[in-house]
């Protein structure tokens, strides 16, 4: 104690010094910077290959993507003042990646609803598409697979985040997606999407950008980990077994009312059918009596 | 006065006659009815005859799956826990370890994942279900569209009416229980229901949930009332069903030897029971193969209720389908009337028109008879062809139930056909008005097509589709007289009167007696039966087989000749003889 107050006073003795205001300055800069490197995230360290990327990137934003949202991705309105493609300044790589990655963009036509089609680009460009449409504002970043994967988790702790995360989806997803995330309709021929067959990064992806008509799940609202979650037992009901048989099609009491009709009540009549038409015989079959 | 005496005994001498020693099921049946006395009433109604046909076997659908319910319901009991008290689940379905829920949804986990057959059971039970309303409907649709309904069976009627209520209430009790999402999110809305009648509403929910929703009383409650209440009473109506069943006779299809004071067909013992009894095993059957096949009400992905969730695709069962769907269409109507706010938009459709519906359907027969004044008894049926105007009543009626339906699933409908929810339901505010009088203009003239077109076989023959070419070169097809089986069958319905109204005043100039909807009676009568084809007399058919028989002279030169258009009637044999000929 008595050492380091000796020291303490050591350095006091400097601290009027006419230099000591820019040392402490130089200090705080070189400390900022470092300890930013060290923990900034990955992209930051490769800013040369960045440029070339977002280079690359907004190539095949001129060619493909400009015509709706601007050259510049600010936006294209339409002669009744709406937007016609809205501005990519500050949406993020990660709403880019989610839109490129799975189909949604380059779209074929506004309309209420974003249809999903075959993937127009490769990895790669739908990489650079994002580093350029990132490169617009600060918006989310494409998620890292540790984000969202429940690698490292023992098994007790997996079974909670699926608990968790159970409980975090039928609070905020069945309303649209369904219980068992299938899909739901929304307004005027909109749909939320059948979400069994995302792949989780497009599932985080969608839950921080909210495509469409979804909510957007900021990590202010939902956590990360609680985002895990969700994509954790998301992943528990694509792969868990139908317990009670053919699960037609997991929509509800709709087509388990259908099947109650066409299959229980179809094959039940048919066999009132059968069952009526097969009946004693009343009168000898006239061949045979003629035999007799 | 002589007497044949040779066949009376005339000593008494030899063995004394003995009866055979009796079998040993004679033994048993003997013992029983001394005790019983069941024998006499046995004998009698073991050889009640039934008359066949695939349409009689539609009431026994219900029946049977009625049985499949009371047997699985009971396995259900074993395990079900009608309780709120929050436990956490720590059941074997992984997902929900640890979730606070209530005793009522861990012991229908515990059923579908921890108990042996418990989900098999429990599928069965809920399919059984659907098919128990369903069978109850198409019987309905049968009874009604065959006349079946008429003096003297309108209070079986009533009775069936009131079985496919109570069977619809104990369907909704039934799928509540389990207290899941899906079910709470259903009793949630059964909660708003009542509260949008006017006055009572409020009350009437506090006394049933004990307090606001949803309080700890729902589900005991509703346990009670699907358990006890209402299969008491579904039992008790059944068997009135019944009684009055055998006590009428099963109603037959016209035909010859088949009258109003006879009932042919088969005895119960031994076609009928074999026939019935093997079908309680088919249904069952089919109940147990939906139940293992089939997913109904995954509870485990609903998980618990909790009013702040609620699900995409939350419909109520099919029974329940159209008052949700007209729910749907409706506009969101409210008036405010001091402070007091009154949901047009849920009280109309969800508490008006049901009641009106079952209003109408429970006062059809009554309906009917009021306005045709046949008060007399019925126990041959009517093709529905043959009464247009109730045929056409029941599918105007089956329109807007099925639009009605049709709303309910909007959702559904919108995803799977990739259509616009908000369009769908403008469409069926629409169509649920205009669908059903389209479908009662277009039916009935279908059922009069068709009578004439019975009128016509019956006074032109068949069509034997066979082309005859004259010398001339002319063509035509050959008509041949139906078989006297089937034009008795054809004619065998009564002539129908139109009902008027008598004048206003007497022979002597004063106000006659007169009902008060004399003129509205008048006017249905002529739209009940003014229309219709009446069935051939027998000097119009006399006259017709008159003609045809002059026609036959002209072409008797064709007859014995290959293809003279006997070779599918039995007129002659025709062994041997080839259509084409022999070339």
């Amino acid at each position: 104690m008595r050492l380091l107050n000796r020291t303490a006073g050591r350095i006091s003795r400097h601290r009027r010094g006419r230099l000591a205001g820019v040392v402490m300055l130089m200090v705080g800069l070189v400390l900022t910077g470092g300890l930013y490197t060290v923990f900034a995230p990955a992209q930051a360290d490769s800013s040369e290959s960045d440029a070339a990327l977002v280079a690359e990137g907004r190539e095949l934003f001129l060619v493909s993507c400009s015509f709706c949202h601007g050259k510049n991705g600010e936006g294209v309105l339409t002669e009744g003042g709406t937007q016609y493609g809205p501005s990519l300044a500050g949406v993020g790589a990660a709403s880019a990646d989610f839109q490129l990655g799975t189909g949604r963009m380059p779209l074929t036509r506004p309309g209420q609803q974003v249809a999903v089609k075959p993937v127009v680009f490769d990895d790669d460009e739908i990489e650079a598409l994002s580093a350029y449409v990132a490169s617009l504002g600060p918006g989310p970043a494409v998620p890292d697979e540790k984000d969202y994967s429940l690698e490292g988790l023992s098994a007790a702790e997996r079974e909670e985040a699926v608990t968790r995360g159970s409980q975090i989806f039928l609070t905020n997803c069945t309303a649209c997606h369904n219980f068992s995330g299938n899909g739901g309709a929304m307004p005027r021929g909109g749909a939320a999407p059948n979400i069994l067959g995302t792949t989780p990064e497009h599932i985080y992806e969608a839950m921080l950008t909210g495509p469409g008509n979804m909510d957007t799940f900021s990590n202010g609202n939902l956590s990360p980990e609680e985002k895990r979650d969700v994509i954790a037992y998301v992943s528990q009901l694509r792969e868990q077994p139908e317990y009670g048989g053919f699960g037609l099609g997991g929509l509800g009491p709709v087509s388990e009312g259908m099947f109650a009709w066409l299959v229980g009540i179809g094959g039940l009549v048919g066999f009132a059918v059968w069952i009526a038409a097969h009946t004693t015989r009343s009168t000898k079959q006239p061949s045979k009596g003629a035999d007799a | 006065m002589s007497v044949d005496t040779s066949k009376v005994a005339d000593t008494n001498a030899g063995t004394a006659a003995t009866p055979k020693k009796p079998g040993k099921a004679g033994v048993v049946a003997n013992w029983a009815d001394e005790r019983l006395g069941l024998g006499t009433l046995m004998k009698k109604n073991l050889r009640k005859v039934f008359p066949d046909h695939w349409s009689f076997m539609l009431g026994e659908i219900a029946l049977w799956s009625f049985v499949v319910l009371l047997l699985s319901g009971v396995f259900l009991t074993l395990w079900y826990t009608p309780s709120m008290g929050e436990v956490e689940y720590q059941g074997s379905y992984n997902p929900l370890r640890g979730v606070e829920m209530s005793e009522a949804m861990a012991s229908t986990l515990r059923l579908s994942f921890d108990v042996r057959g418990g989900l098999l059971m429990r599928q069965m039970h809920h399919w059984a279900a659907m098919l128990f309303i369903a069978s109850m409907m198409i019987h309905l649709l049968r009874v009604y569209f065959t006349g079946a309904f008429r003096k003297p069976r309108e209070l079986n009627w009533v009775i069936g009416s009131l079985l496919l209520l109570l069977g619809t209430l104990e369907g909704f009790t039934g799928y509540s229980l389990p207290d899941d999402l899906l079910s709470g999110t259903g009793i949630r809305a059964a909660d708003g229901f009542m509260k949008s009648m006017p006055v009572v509403g409020t009350y009437m929910s506090f006394f049933l949930f004990g307090g606001e929703f949803p309080g700890e009383a729902i589900i005991p409650r509703l346990y009670t009332v699907h358990v006890l209440l209402i299969p008491g009473i579904l039992l008790a109506l059944i068997a009135a069903h019944m009684l009055l069943l055998v006590y009428h006779k099963h109603t037959q299809w016209p035909g010859p030897g088949r009258t109003e004071e006879n009932v042919v067909g088969f005895p119960m013992l031994p076609v009928y029971a074999a026939k019935a009894g093997g079908f309680f095993f088919i249904v069952f059957g089919v109940s147990a193969l939906m139940g293992g096949l089939l997913s109904i009400n995954p509870v485990w992905k609903f998980g618990p209720y909790d009013p702040t969730k609620v699900t995409a695709g939350s419909q109520p069962d099919w029974y329940m389908g159209w008052p949700d769907g007209l729910l749907r269409i409706m506009p969101g109507w409210e008036s405010h009337f001091w402070g007091v706010t009154l949901s047009w938009n849920v009280f109309i459709p969800i508490i008006v028109m049901p009641g009106l519906m079952f209003t109408i359907l429970l006062m059809l027969p009554f309906i009917e008879s009021w306005v045709t004044g046949d008060k007399r008894d019925h126990h041959l049926l009517q093709r529905p062809r043959n009464a247009p105007t109730r045929t056409a009543v029941m599918v105007a009626l089956m329109t807007f139930y099925g639009l009605a339906w049709i709303a309910g699933g909007n959702d559904i409908i919108a995803i799977k056909l990739h259509l616009s929810i908000n369009q769908i339901t403008y469409f069926i505010r629409a169509a649920i008005f205009v669908g059903p009088v389209i479908a009662f203009l277009i039916t009935r003239r279908w059922c009069i097509s068709l009578q004439r077109h019975d009128e016509q076989k019956l006074l032109h023959g068949y069509e034997t589709g066979i082309i005859m070419r004259s010398a001339e070169g002319g063509y035509s097809e050959r008509h041949l007289p139906v078989n006297e089986a089937e034009a008795y069958t054809l004619t065998a319905r009564e002539r129908e009167e139109v009902w008027t109204p008598g004048d206003r005043t007497d022979a002597n100039g004063v106000p006659a007696k007169r009902g008060r909807l004399d003129g509205l009676r008048g006017k249905l009568s002529t739209l009940m039966y003014a229309d219709n084809v009446q069935p051939v007399t027998k000097e119009e058919l006399e006259a017709a087989h008159h003609h045809a028989d002059h026609e036959h002279e002209l072409q008797a030169s064709l007859e014995g000749q290959p293809a003279d258009g006997h070779q599918f009637n039995g007129h002659h044999a025709v062994d041997g003889e080839d259509l084409r000929g022999d070339h």
